[in-house]
């Protein structure tokens, strides 16, 4: 066990925890931030996604330690209200069927939109086959990025 | 419920209560008894379908039996009552009920939702709109017919007078409850004002924001989290395992050979670890050696051989009409081919969980993401002997159900381990035992024989099913109904079966059935109308333009969907380019009729799935957006699955993560676009109609861009890349 200083969504946690603990784990079960979820456990599917100053990273096989003095984005901590254009897309074109994969594709697409607020398909296509959904929303994720680039646009806002 | 004011013996069995509680909320239940029982006054029997109620602050909730596992239910429900009630959309909301006998049947599954739901809805809403205008009508001394309801108020209309539901609670309770008989309800889509509109889902705003919704967001005081290990071949049994070593391992609490029982469904043997986090738990798993019993020895390739020694056995006849033999010498041509689909896992994105607390005074209490919490607390109860009254179960939102949740195998596993330790208790799986240790989509086989005459009409049609059963039964999920289409579409018809044995779980995955031999027969057909040079959509249409015997499905409602498929995507109005290529199939299954076509571009072996057109009649659309969002997500579910399969060596599934079964990707989904046919009908669930006519179309497109027929299944055995 080791301590460890982490910054979540601009809250400093400090956590006891086997450093090779992976982030995901030290989320969910130590800081009980549970927005972020496990899925595959090796870092294919992407559901566990968080941004790592403003990156995506599979949490799931990232070594806690391995973020400790780095930003740390969940999805708790995009806008608490719902407000962020992705948010506001991902609602308006209702892109949730069971919604557990949605919080690592909205943190996902929202790190593509804060470097490329205009993403032609291929860029969406590229940026988003790394999360799986088994509903199959990605239509409408599709959809919705464009639609939060809209609302990114027209209200002059960064994403 | 406090008061009970009047209580209505009404058409169709069903009743209405309605009640006052102490806080002033007026309550409907709707609910059905047996015509012995023509008056419901006994609130501790009376079993509610659901209940609205309605707050003295004018908000509406619906207590919804049924959970959520994206299928919709929960924003289409008050959809229907926001409709009948005369109330705006935004202040109904749906409250989750527990696991509850008096609810009857809480179950997701078999598309059910929505008819179920339907009338009960509908009653609950337009009876309370009724209440309402009659005691307003009564305070104002005038008939009730010249008065309206409209945004949550009743309106005098010849003197323009309102009163907002709220302050008509107590005095509509006290009123003689309407005959359902004789409420008028709303059905057709040219009176619905919010109903078939696009409504984003009401727990969107929690997903958006990480919110705890799901079983594995459950969080307890003091809980602890357990993995749960299972031997890899089926039915295996623990002889021995390194506990003690285990027991050590940091963050370890808890460590101990479950025996379990033989129930391939129920509690498996196996060992449990129990830790302050999961991950300590997972990492003490990866010290454990566990010396199995097993005796199972299933292999992918030994049923290969047994089914190809089946394929030359005559199998069990299911259903005869006509002389087959003879129609079959009478053919013009005779077209043979045999279609192979292999074994498919659930792979629900959130792995199977479950969390628990033991009381020492003998209460055990879960949350369950489950499609079928009654079946889980059957199971435990019987398991554990614990009765059935100290089993109270809550219902989560659920992350994936496809069926894999209608088993129980999770619940009793957390239930014995929290039994054991007396801790509350959180049983995590690892995506690899979600995989290892599913209810698969049995593999078949379907060997067709079609005879076809002068007119290139299907005169015969000839089917030897090969699948797997146990003890002389086809085991769940690998049935076929001798009723199935083309049954009566042909006037000499055979379906013989064959059974293999099988010692791996097996169940209902989305569609059970449908999903997996839709596409053997809709790929034949198009083989059957190329030899008999028919056009496929013009042989499809005119396969359905007449019956033998009773017809296997409504021909109209399906032709319906078919040719409104065909003319959106333009079928044989559309010049195609070389490698691009469309292809059709139709299909019926739990209420609903979707065809689809696929059109796809193909260059050499490699093929892009580029759009789906789908025509679709489950009578009217309740909510717009959750009906696309099923038809969508279906097409894509097909297409992923075709390229997917699970292979067993030793008894066990080879395949065990999304590495080695890989879900399709984001950039390679099709566009869909949906058409619906509003019948007069009424309303059937989507949550599985769409899925099974969608992965022939995309063959049958395939073989139109590419020339190669796809006969077996996942893409890659047919040479086929998406």
């Amino acid at each position: 066990m080791s301590e460890l200083s982490l910054t979540i969504n601009g809250t400093d946690h400090t956590i006891d925890v086997p450093p090779d603990m992976p982030l995901l784990w030290a989320l969910r079960d130590v800081l009980n931030l549970t927005g972020t979820k496990y899925s595959c456990g090796i870092g294919t599917c992407g559901t566990c996604t968080v941004l790592i100053n403003g990156v995506p990273m599979r949490s799931c096989v990232m070594p806690t330690a391995s973020a400790s003095g780095a930003t740390i984005s969940t999805i708790e901590g995009l806008d608490p209200s719902g407000g962020h254009a992705v948010q506001r897309a991902w609602n308006d074109e209702d892109v949730p069927q069971c919604g557990y994969c949605q919080g690592g594709q909205i943190l996902t697409a929202s790190a593509l939109l804060a470097r490329n607020p205009d993403p032609s398909d291929s860029d969406i296509d590229a940026a988003m086959s790394a999360v799986l959904c088994r509903c199959g929303t990605y239509p409408r994720i599709r959809k919705a990025i464009k639609r939060a680039s809209r609302y990114m646009s027209d209200e002059g806002g960064d994403a | 419920m406090s008061t009970c004011a009047n209580d209505v013996r009404i058409d169709r069995r069903a009743f209405l209560k309605v009640s006052l509680l102490a806080s002033g909320a007026l309550v409907i239940g709707v609910g059905y008894g047996s015509s012995s029982r023509a008056r419901a006054t006994d609130s501790d029997t009376w079993a509610p379908n659901l209940y609205v109620r309605i707050d003295t602050n004018g908000r509406v909730t619906i207590v919804s039996k049924n959970p959520e596992a994206g299928q919709g239910v929960k924003t289409a429900f008050p959809m229907v009552v926001a409709e009948c009630l005369n109330v705006a959309w935004e202040i109904v909301s749906v409250e989750q009920a527990p696991l509850d006998d008096r609810y009857g049947r809480q179950v997701i599954g078999g598309s059910r939702g929505t008819p179920d739901g339907w009338n009960d809805l509908r009653i609950a809403g337009t009876a309370a709109c009724e209440l309402l205008k009659s005691a307003a009508a009564r305070q104002w001394n005038v008939p009730v017919a010249e008065c309206n309801a409209e945004n949550g108020t009743v309106i005098h209309v010849t003197s323009d007078r309102t009163i907002p539901y709220a302050d008509l609670l107590e005095a509509a309770a006290a009123l003689p409850v309407p005959e359902v008989s004789e409420l008028k309800l709303k059905s057709r889509p040219e009176e619905f004002q919010l109903l078939g509109t696009f409504v984003p889902g009401v727990d969107n705003p929690m997903i958006v924001t990480g919110q705890p919704l799901f079983g594995c967001d459950t969080r307890l005081d003091g809980m602890l989290y357990a993995v749960y290990e299972k031997c890899p071949t089926f039915g295996g049994r623990v002889r021995s395992a390194n506990i003690n070593r285990v027991r050590s391992q940091p963050g370890v609490t808890h460590a101990f050979v479950v025996k379990g029982t033989d129930d391939l469904t129920g509690l498996l043997p196996g060992v449990a670890i129990v830790a302050e986090t999961w991950w300590a738990a997972d990492s003490a798993r990866k010290k454990l050696k566990v010396d199995w019993d097993t005796e199972n020895s299933d292999s992918s390739e030994a049923y290969e051989r047994r089914a190809k020694a089946l394929a030359n056995e005559s199998g069990e006849t299911l259903r005869a009409d006509g002389d087959v033999d003879r129609a079959l010498d009478e053919s013009r041509r005779i077209i043979e081919a045999t279609y192979y689909y292999p074994f498919v896992s659930h792979a629900n994105m959130e792995p199977q969980n479950c969390t628990a607390r033991y009381s020492e005074s003998g209460q055990l209490e879960l949350w369950a993401p489950s499609q079928n919490p009654k079946s889980g607390r059957a199971l435990i109860s019987r398991t554990m002997g614990i009765p059935e009254d100290r089993i109270h179960v809550n219902l989560t939102r659920i992350g994936g159900g496809f069926g894999r949740r209608l088993r129980s195998d999770f619940m009793v596993e957390c239930a014995w381990i929290a039994r054991e330790i007396g801790r509350p208790v959180q049983l995590q799986w690892s995506r690899e035992d979600d995989m290892r240790h599913d209810f698969y989509r049995p593999a078949a086989w379907h060997h067709f024989k079609a005879g076809i005459d002068i007119d290139g009409r299907m005169i015969a049609f000839d089917h030897h099913f090969v699948t797997f059963g146990r003890n002389g039964e086809t085991v769940s999920g690998a049935g076929l109904s001798p009723n199935h289409y083309p049954a009566g579409l042909v006037p000499s018809f055979r379906l013989t079966q064959s059974l293999l044995k099988t010692n791996v779980p097996t169940g209902p995955w989305r569609s059970p059935g449908h999903s997996a031999y839709c596409w053997a027969y809709q790929s034949f057909f198009d083989e059957v109308a190329l030899a008999a040079e028919r056009d496929p959509l013009e042989f499809r249409l005119d396969l359905l333009s007449r019956s033998f015997g009773d017809p296997p499905l409504d021909l109209k409602r399906t032709r319906g969907t078919l040719a409104l498929a065909a003319s959106k995507a333009g079928w044989g109005s559309r010049e195609l380019e070389p490698g691009r290529g469309m292809g059709m199939a139709f299909h019926f299954d739990h209420g609903g009729f979707v065809s689809h076509v696929a059109e796809v571009v193909a260059d050499g072996a490699n093929v892009k799935v580029e759009k789906v057109y789908s025509g679709i009649d489950v009578g009217p659309i309740l909510n717009l957006s959750g009906a696309k969002n099923q038809v969508e997500g279906a097409v894509v579910d097909a297409l992923s699955t075709a390229q997917l399969e699970i292979t067993f060596a030793n008894g066990a599934a080879r395949q065990s993560n999304f590495d080695d079964y890989g879900l399709l990707r984001f950039n390679l989904a099709p566009e869909v676009e949906c058409h619906f046919i509003q019948s007069d009908n009424s309303p059937t669930g989507l949550g599985e109609p769409p899925i099974a006519a969608a992965t022939p179309a995309i063959c049958n497109a395939i073989f139109a861009a590419t020339g190669k027929r796809i006969r077996e299944l996942p893409f890659s055995r047919s040479g086929i890349r998406v």
